[in-house]
Formats: structure tokens, sequence, C-alpha cells
């Protein structure tokens, strides 16, 4: 049962650090590169949603929708490859890609923009959303991040 | 309180894999940009700035409109007035479809200093539509039953002329001889004759001539022109431009009015010059089908791209032209060719080089229609060192054995099949285009140009730029001496298709070089099949 338990934090939190390593790029390239903007990607939007995301656009400053969306990547990406927070970090990561979800959803009869292979209801970002509930579900920081030293400072001053 | 160093390793193990993520993204996008930024500023292309007009001021320019049809209410509308029956289509195509913005965009164009005074359209459903829609209790407007009576009236200041090719450069003329403003519709001309008739009436004439080509006023057209000025493409040796269209609109297979009939409509007039056939509502509708009105694919679509490229490259009339092709698609009775390749030689014309000077000379410009396909071929122009797609949008690739950027491409800074310049002037939009021969001129850059990310009829500020020449002074961008290239150009091609032979331009003596035995007007103006045709209406 011991063992188990070792094998599932080493498998999550590598799961963690990846997804932190996949966001975290993410959100560095769009920071340093002045000329990204999410308007393509929101403007192209169909499906069921589009039109939130056509509301968004009409209602909502570009900028201010760019820049939130490179704070909640790099929230993700920090708290996930750090191992502290990562519960706040998996919350922001499901919300992140349940709007990449619904903007352009894998469902039949929708033309699939910008996408390498096949997908039917369930593409890799629904996959990622899941695997951040797991994050979720099963903090690894206390194993593997900062919050092993935030947790041991508590227990030292618990003794 | 103490850490041990696996307390540590253990703790701050992500540090290590933050930074280096960190560090790679941001080299990956800093490394790009400066490679990018090297192009760019080896390219040094100024994207086009919208030129600025004078104002049109003191009192409105009065403009009579000389035919009321499908193009008549296009240029009507650019002028500022649409008629309330396109208003309420627009508002319900806009229901249907948020992005069909047509009216919002109509609405925010800007007034022009202009009084709608006259009209003239030889079909009454049309002018009393026109009278309907712009007549008010200040402002009664007139019909007038010929264009004579309305240009010497004394009461029009200018007018716009939208009629078959054939009433063009008579209009044309009477208008400049007395003074009038003239604002006239693609082909200039109709015949070689009138062309230069037409040049000299314009020469003699204080009043202000511009030709329809309203895609002069198209900034990545401009921005074009740089790009070919400072070298980017190097020696162009061929120009790829074409026609593809596939639907009854774009074959000029127009709706036929109810209303029409030999009592609503003045057909002597509409006749005019040309031969005198009984009433028909096929010809009068769809008149661009018949050589004895129109001029078919060279006239009407070649010329469109001949002065598109003839704004960017300035190359003047080729010194030879062959063509072929024939009646394909559209067997339903008309004379004017459906497919049609047009072969425009420049053997003198040079964009530059970046090879040894005097190896490369000369060019081809080959225009390929089809009234059969609607796959969008785009306009490409081919250097020795890049290629680039003109349209609404430019995109500018290397060529893999160019010289110029041989350097480049060696250090692969550069790569042939990636575009070193891109302009899109339109990237931040998501108007939607209505049907597929708006499309058709969408993509060419004929119908919208884009100002700050806005969409702005380019047929708006084409007649805004005549209209502040007639008050201001200065030249219109599209002009007799534009229009000239343009009409015998077309003529060229015209002849060279019913004749079958190439047809040559002394560029010395300003004339075609003559053929043994052919007079040209009486050959452009001839009608093969001509009482062949079948009564097809609808």
């Amino acid at each position: 049962m011991e063992q188990n338990l070792k094998k599932l934090n080493i498998s999550v939190t590598l799961l963690r650090i990846l997804i932190g390593w996949h966001f975290l790029f993410e959100g560095v390239v769009k920071m340093y590169n002045p000329d990204w903007t999410s308007f393509g990607y929101l403007a192209t939007a169909q499906g069921p949603f589009d039109w939130f995301f056509t509301f968004l656009l009409g209602n909502v400053n570009i900028g201010l929708v760019n820049t939130l969306n490179i704070v909640a990547l790099m929230v993700v990406g920090i708290t996930f490859t750090l191992g502290i927070f990562e519960r706040l970090g998996a919350i922001v990561g499901i919300g992140l890609l349940a709007l990449y979800f619904m903007a352009h959803p894998p469902f039949p009869g929708l033309t699939q923009m910008n996408v390498e292979g096949s997908y039917w209801l369930v593409n890799k970002n629904l996959i990622e959303l899941v695997a951040c509930l797991v994050i979720y579900q099963l903090p690894t920081g206390r194993y593997f991040g900062l919050d092993y030293l935030r947790k041991n400072k508590l227990k030292i001053q618990e003794t | 309180m103490k850490w041990t160093r696996r307390d540590l390793l253990i703790g701050l193990g992500g540090l290590p894999i933050l930074g280096a993520v960190w560090w790679a993204g941001a080299a990956k996008v800093t490394g790009s940009r400066s490679s990018r930024d090297e192009i760019l500023e080896q390219l040094n292309i100024t994207p086009s700035l919208p030129l600025a007009v004078p104002g049109i001021g003191g009192e409105p320019v009065r403009i009579g409109v000389i035919g009321f049809g499908i193009r008549g209410e296009q240029l009507t509308r650019a002028l500022g007035y649409a008629t309330p029956q396109w208003m309420e289509e627009q508002r319900l195509a806009n229901l249907e479809n948020p992005d069909h913005k047509a009216l919002e965009d109509f609405k925010r164009q800007e007034k022009l200093n202009v009084k709608l005074v006259g009209i003239c359209d030889v079909f009454d459903v049309r002018a009393e539509n026109f009278i309907n829609s712009f007549s008010t209790e200040d402002n009664k407007i007139k019909r007038y039953l010929t264009h004579q009576e309305m240009i010497q009236s004394g009461d029009v200041d200018a007018v716009v002329i939208a009629t078959p090719d054939h009433w063009h450069a008579p209009m044309s003329i009477e208008a400049l001889n007395n003074g009038v403003h003239v604002y006239v519709e693609k082909p200039m001309t109709h015949t070689v004759s009138e062309t230069y008739l037409l040049r000299e009436a314009a020469a003699k004439s204080n009043a202000v001539f511009a030709v329809g080509h309203q895609h002069r006023q198209t900034l990545s057209f401009s921005t074009a022109r740089d790009i070919v000025e400072k070298g980017t493409l190097g020696h162009v040796s061929l120009i790829q431009t074409n026609t593809n269209r596939n639907d009854d609109n774009g074959a000029w297979n127009y709706d036929i009015h109810e209303k029409a009939s030999p009592e609503t409509i003045d057909w002597e007039q509409f006749l005019g010059s040309a031969p005198k056939v009984p009433f028909n509502k096929n010809h009068f509708f769809r008149w661009r089908k018949w050589w004895a009105y129109g001029s078919g694919l060279s006239g009407d679509l070649l010329t469109h791209d001949y002065d598109r490229l003839n704004c960017v490259l300035n190359m003047g009339i080729p010194s030879s032209v062959s063509a072929s092709g024939g009646v394909y698609t559209h067997n339903d009775g008309r004379n004017v060719p459906d497919v049609i390749q047009v072969n425009m030689e420049f053997p003198n014309f040079s964009t530059g080089s970046s090879q040894t000077n005097g190896k490369e000379k000369g060019m081809t410009f080959c225009y390929s229609a089809t009234l059969g396909n609607g796959f969008n071929r785009p306009t490409i122009i081919m250097g020795h060192d890049a290629t680039m797609e003109l349209g609404n949008r430019l995109t500018v690739w290397p060529d893999g054995a160019s010289t110029r950027y041989a350097d480049m491409l060696e250090a692969e800074k550069m790569r042939p099949n990636v575009p070193i310049y891109q302009y899109d002037p339109a990237a931040s939009s998501t108007d939607a285009v209505s049907s597929a021969t708006s499309q058709y001129f969408a993509d060419k850059g004929l119908m919208w140009t884009y100002i700050d990310g806005v969409r702005v009829d380019s047929t708006f500020l084409h007649m805004r730029e005549w209209l502040s020449v007639i008050k201001n002074g200065g030249k219109v961008s599209c002009g007799i001496n534009e229009g000239f290239d343009e009409a015998i150009s077309a003529h060229m091609a015209g002849l060279s298709w019913k004749l079958g032979r190439r047809i040559e331009w002394d560029a010395a003596s300003e004339q075609l070089v003559p053929v043994e035995g052919v007079d040209f007007d009486q050959v452009l103006l001839a009608n093969e099949n001509w009482n062949e045709q079948p009564e097809m209406v609808g």
C-alpha cells in the first residue's frame, strides 16, 4: 500500500511538472512577443458557445483578454513547476482549458482549425483539463516542491 | 529549524525547471524576432498610409448620374446616397449574419460635399427609383432624357457615367467639351479611335477627368509599389493574373427586370452607335455579353488586372499582345469569350536587377480567365530574387536562387518557402463578404481597402479624390493617361482574340502597327453570331 502510494505520487508529480512546463512555456512565449494577440483565436471561435467569444471580442478590451490569458498561463505554469499552491493553479488551469475547449470544440460538423490529428468530442485540451483535475485531487507539492519546505517547517514547529 | 540538502533538493527542485523553461521561451521569441527584424531592416519596406486629400470645400459639387444600374447604384452609394430598398436589404442581411456590415460601413462613410441634381437613365424604373430615393423638398432631382440635355443644362458641374461601354467615350467627350467634370467607368472606351478622341478632348478641357479604377486607392497596392521600387523582387520576368468565376452573376447573366418593355426603355437611345436590332431585354440587362455594347473579359475584367499592375509597376502599353480562348462555358448566345488567355509582352521593361547590368530585361504579363471555375488563383509577380502575391494582402517569398538574398539563404536566415514580408491590413477584421463575385473583387483588393484596420470602400476614396481635385486642383490617380494605357491594352487583347493574331504597338508613334486590310475599329465592333443568338430570358 505504502509502495503503491509512493509510485502514484511520483507519477502525479511528473504529470504536474510536465503540465506546468507546457503552460509556463506558452505563457512566456506570449509574454515576450508584443505582436501576439488572442484576437484570431477568439474571432474564429465556433460551436455552441461562439456567442460568448464574440461577446468577449465586442465588449472587452482585447489587451485585457491577452493579459489575463498570459497571467493565467503563468499562474498554472509557476504553481505546477514549483509545487506550491497547486490546487489554485489546477482551478485556474481547468477554467482556462475549459475556455479553450469551448472556443474550438471538436464537435462533428465543425471545421477543426490549426490542429494536428483527428478528434471526436474529446481533444487534448479536454484531456489536459482532466489531468488538472487529478492534480487538484492529489496535490504533490509536499512530496516534491516548495510545499515540502512549507509543510516540513510546520511539522518542525509542531514538534 | 534547519533544512538538510535533501530537503532543499526536494523543495526547490522545481526552480531549475522553471528557469530553464522561462529561458527557452524568452530565447525562442527574441531570437525569431531579431532575425525577422534583420530581414525587415534589409528590405526596408514602408507600408503605405492613406494620402491626405484636401477637403471638398465651398458650394457642394452638383452631380448628374448617367446610368443607374448595378454599378451606377454602387457609385451613388460611394457618393453617400443609398436607396431605401438597398438599405433594407442590407439590414436584413445583417440580421441573418451579424458579420455582414455593408450598411454599417455605409453609414460610417464620411459625408462628401455633393448634391445629386440629375439622373439620366433610359429605363424609366431606374430613373424613377433614383428620383424617389434621393429627391427632397429642398432638392428636387431632375430627370434628363438624354445625356446631352443634362450636360448642356448648366445645372450640373460633374457627371458620373456608368453606362454600357459603347457610351463611355461619346458621353465623356460631350461633358469635357462643355467643361463638365467626368467620372467614367472602365473600360474607358469601346474602340481604338475613340481612345484618341477622348484623350484629345481631355487635354483641351479644363474639366477634371477620372476613370473608375478605384483600386488605385488600395493601400496594399501602394505598398506593393514600394516593394518593387526597392528592388525587393529583383528583375520581374513574369506576372500571372487571373479571373476565376463560376456563377451566373460573374458570367454577367444579371436579373431581368419584370417591368422592362419597349414602353419603359428607350431602346433607340440604348443602342446608340450599336447595330440596330429589335428590342431585346437580354441585350439590355446583360449587355456585357456582346461586343456591340461591351467588351467581355478583355475590357471588363482584364482592365482591372492590367491597371492594378500598371499602378504597381507603371509598365505602360505592351509592345505586343496575343490572345486565345473562346465561348466554352456559357454558350448562351453571347459573342464575347468566356475563357481567355492574354499574353502581353514588355521586352524592354525592367524592375532593376541584382545581377550583372543588362543581363535581365523584359517581362510577360499573362492574364488567364475562365467563367467556368471559381478556384482562387492569386496574382503573382515573379522576380529573380523574390515572388510577391498581390491582393488586399501582400506576401513576399524569397527565391531559392536569388542573387540578392544568397547570403541570407545560405545562412538559413531566409527560406524559400517562408515569407519574408507579409502585409495584411485586415488581420483584425471579421467582415463578411456577401457573394462569390464580391469575394472575387475583395480578394483582388478591388472593393475596399483597410485604414487603421477599418474597411473603407475604395470607390468612395476614388470619388473623394476626384471631387477634391475638382475643388482644389491637382492630379487624379487614374486620369486620361492611365485610362489611355488601359483602353489601348484592352483593345489590343480584344483585337488579338478576334483576329487570332498578334497585335503590335509602336510606342514612338503611339499607334497600333497596322495590319493590312484590317480596320481595327470595325473588327472590335464586329458581332459574329449576331443573328443566331436565341432570345434567352430569365
